[in-house]
């Protein structure tokens, strides 16, 4: 589904990714672990199409179409959905405005019609019910005045109302408390298909005992050093990430 | 939302070129000689069949205006204007004064059907609710061409004609109250407009009586070289209502040509007006050739008490924009507003607000102004809130927001605040925002296009505003906002 060939990727002149490789099969859940500022979010948001960056070389497949030659808007209609580390507050716009009008630009690239009203609610409120969420958010101004959870949550929702094909989520459970923790996995979950990939990035186990990745993979440096099944999780939350770091030093 | 995809569709049906009202009508005309004297105040007077008091008001101007100075205290720069070197007054050469629309140039017709403006009763009345039809009176530089169910509001009571046909018909009223909102003295460009003023509209609507329609004027400038003059009078007497749409726009030329108009607006005892404003004058081209100089007076006395002013304006056009629509808040427990949308792109400037004059007791008011630049445009907001001694009581709430696109262009807000009374309360808000990249990747991860993210920004910028227009203007003004936003982006 998603294919990574020796990714290289600078900010400012500063390297960032140096010769990434990454494989997610379809149906899988790959997790990505690694320090601070070892690259995840630079890599989501390269995957994304984000503009500031610049890639150096290397190339990104998404079912063999080249990602890197298109813009943000028509990954998103490819299927790439990131949820944002920090999400953005857009004044002035309304939750549901935006959830509609982002539900009927991903229809038009499909050559379907717009939502009628009456259609969209009831997505909006089934999929707003299962993640638990506070129907008076939604009346407010986008992610404006939310708190970090919910603006998490409101990350879900899009995802759950927008069927993404491939899922990237970066640090999902950071700002979720325990139970909110639980819904918005069983959220993810719920997404699970054969047909779906996921990219998870996190830096702790727990979000892990939820959503139980096929693959785990340690990011360090702007490079993926090592992947393993689930079990590498467990390891890494015993001994943290010293190995690595050794490694570099030697 | 299909109002976003309204705005993005229109968007796209539009090339290159943005304006689209910028085509020109083939008419024979007949004008002034160029330039301003006595002599052309008389030719402007005579062709209007003026009465002498009309006539000596004019001059009386035009004398005063030789002693006055262009003011300069304005955000806005334009070279000098040579104000010999315009003409006065046009008008269609074949019948100026048509009786009907049979006797009206074809060539005109046209020009308003191209510009959907409605003309012909008949047509309007095929299937609109009676509620929904709107009155036109169509100036065409100099000349009103056109007004429409002028028989039917007679009936009422209510007097909607242009303003040099209400001057011999009607000379008391006009006597009465021309002059008394914004006196011949007021400021360098109202004085001239009250030397040379040629057409506009005139409203009375009689008390009590809540008018069965909407009013409104559209203002084209079609010939080379002409400004456009014109004078607006609007009297709701006691207990009355109105509301009044007022629409302009002009050919796309290389010179820049003068617009210099004057509204009064009077309202008595328990008595609304709702004057609403959607300005699309040619803006210039992207180097800033061209387009219309804007130089507006409006403003509106709360004379009587209860009474109310409510000023709306969607302004994208103009290549200089310098107008505040006013209230003098006269009237105990009277009430003022004013709602703005000022959009600007490429070169264009605006220096744009309003002035709340309190002077009756327990006055209040409310300005909402939504300013958004984008290009190398320069936006000021510019508004004055003054309470006077006897004002007890009087509140003002102030919310001027500003929106940048991109970072080439400006915005400024310059609030006066001025209160002899200790009980006036006055709040004002201002925030400056802009749309950021990270706001923008945001949207298009989400499968939203630049432009489809730029109209739900400003969309949601604007909303408050726009909900004041009366509803088929505000979606026609939010398609405007878009078309001139269009390109601002990347
Ligand atoms: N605009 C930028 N200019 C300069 N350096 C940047 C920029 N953006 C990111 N970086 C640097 O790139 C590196 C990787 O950042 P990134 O956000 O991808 O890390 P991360 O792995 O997501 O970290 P965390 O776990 O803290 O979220 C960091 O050293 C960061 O400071
Ligand atoms: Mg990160």
């Amino acid at each position: 589904m998603l294919e990574i060939k020796n990714l290289v990727v600078q900010i400012e002149d500063k390297r960032i990714l140096n010769g990434l490789n990454l494989t997610v099969n379809k149906g899988e859940v790959a997790a990505i672990m690694g320090p601070n500022g070892s690259g995840k979010s630079t890599l989501s948001y390269v995957i994304a199409g984000k503009e500031d960056y610049e890639v150096l070389d290397g190339e990104i497949l998404l079912d063999g179409q080249n990602l890197l030659e298109m813009e943000p808007d028509q990954r998103a209609a490819a299927g790439v959905f990131l949820a944002f580390q920090y999400p953005l507050e857009i004044p002035g716009v309304g939750s549901m405005t935006f959830l509609k009008a982002a539900m009927n630009a991903q229809r038009k690239s499909r050559g379907e019609g717009e939502l009628s009203t009456p259609d969209f609610i009831k997505q909006v409120n089934a999929a707003a019910a299962k993640l638990e969420m506070n129907k008076d958010m939604l009346k407010r101004a986008l992610n404006v005045g939310f708190s970090g959870g919910e603006k998490k949550r409101m990350e879900i929702l899009q995802m759950a109302l927008l069927q993404p094909s491939f899922c990237i989520l970066d640090e999902t459970d950071s700002g979720l408390d325990i139970d909110a923790l639980r819904i918005v996995s069983e959220g993810v979950n719920a997404l699970r298909s054969p047909d779906r990939a996921f990219l998870v990035i996190t830096h702790y186990q727990r979000l892990l005992n939820h959503i139980v990745p096929d693959t785990v993979h340690v990011m360090h440096g702007g490079r993926i050093v090592r992947s393993g099944g689930k079990e590498l999780a467990l390891e890494l939350e015993a001994n943290g990430y010293a190995d690595y770091r050794e490694s570099e030093a030697a | 939302m299909p109002a976003v995809q309204e705005t993005i569709d229109q968007v796209r049906s539009i090339d290159v070129d943005q304006y689209k009202y910028g085509f020109e009508t083939e008419v024979e005309m007949e004008k002034s000689p160029k330039g301003l004297s006595e002599d052309v105040i008389r030719f402007i007077s005579a062709k209007k069949g003026e009465p002498e008091w009309m006539l000596q008001w004019r001059l009386d101007a035009y004398k005063r205006w030789l002693t006055m100075t262009e003011p300069s205290w304005a955000r806005v720069s334009y070279d000098k204007i040579d104000y010999n070197d315009i003409y006065y007054y046009a008008a269609p050469k074949k019948n100026p004064a048509p009786k009907s629309l049979d006797e009206v140039d074809p060539e005109i017709l046209k020009t308003y059907e191209k510009l959907g403006i409605p003309l012909r009763e008949q047509e309007i009345l095929a299937g609109v609710e009676p509620e929904r039809r709107v009155a036109v009176d169509a100036v065409f530089d100099s000349v009103s061409v056109a007004t429409t169910f002028k028989e039917e509001l007679a009936k009422a009571g209510v007097i909607f004609m242009p303003i040099s046909e209400a001057i011999r018909e009607y000379p008391d009223l006009v006597k009465q109250y021309l002059g008394t909102v914004v006196p011949v003295t007021d400021n360098f460009f109202a004085t001239l407009n009250s030397a040379v003023f040629t057409d506009g509209s005139f409203v009375y609507i009689p008390p009590g009586v809540r008018c069965p329609m909407e009013l409104s004027t559209y203002f084209r400038i079609n010939e080379k070289n002409t400004g456009q003059f014109e004078r607006t009078l609007i009297i709701a007497d006691k207990g009355s209502y109105v509301s009044y749409l007022e629409g302009c726009t002009a050919p796309k030329r290389d010179e820049n040509q003068l617009h210099a108009a004057v509204v009064e607006l009077i309202a008595l005892d328990d008595a609304e007006i709702k004057y609403s404003t959607v300005q699309n004058w040619y803006p210039g081209d992207a180097e800033g050739r061209g387009g219309i100089y804007n130089f507006v007076t409006k403003r509106g006395d709360c004379r009587g008490k209860n009474s109310v002013i409510t000023w709306t304006q969607v302004e994208t056009g103009s290549a200089i924009t310098w107008k505040y629509p006013s209230c003098i808040l006269r009237g105990d427990n009277s009430r003022g507003e004013f709602y703005s949308i000022a959009v600007s792109n490429g070169m264009q400037q605006v220096d744009s607000g309003t002035k709340m004059i309190h002077l009756g007791k327990n006055t209040t008011s409310r300005i909402i102004s939504k300013g958004i630049a984008a290009g190398k445009s320069e936006n000021t907001y510019r508004g004055l809130v003054s309470a006077h001694r006897k004002a007890t009581g009087a509140r003002n709430f102030t919310n001027c927001d500003s929106l940048l696109i991109g970072n080439q262009c400006g915005a400024h807000t310059v609030p006066y605040i001025e209160s002899k009374n200790a009980t006036a309360v006055f709040e004002h808000e201002a925030t400056t925002s802009k749309i950021s990249e990270d706001q923008m990747f945001y949207c298009q991860q989400r499968g939203l296009s630049e432009e489809e993210a730029t109209a739900l920004i400003v969309n949601g910028f604007v909303k408050d505003v726009l909900q004041q227009l009366p509803m088929e203007f505000a979606v026609e003004a939010q398609k405007l906002i878009s078309i001139s936003l269009e390109g601002s982006v990347g």
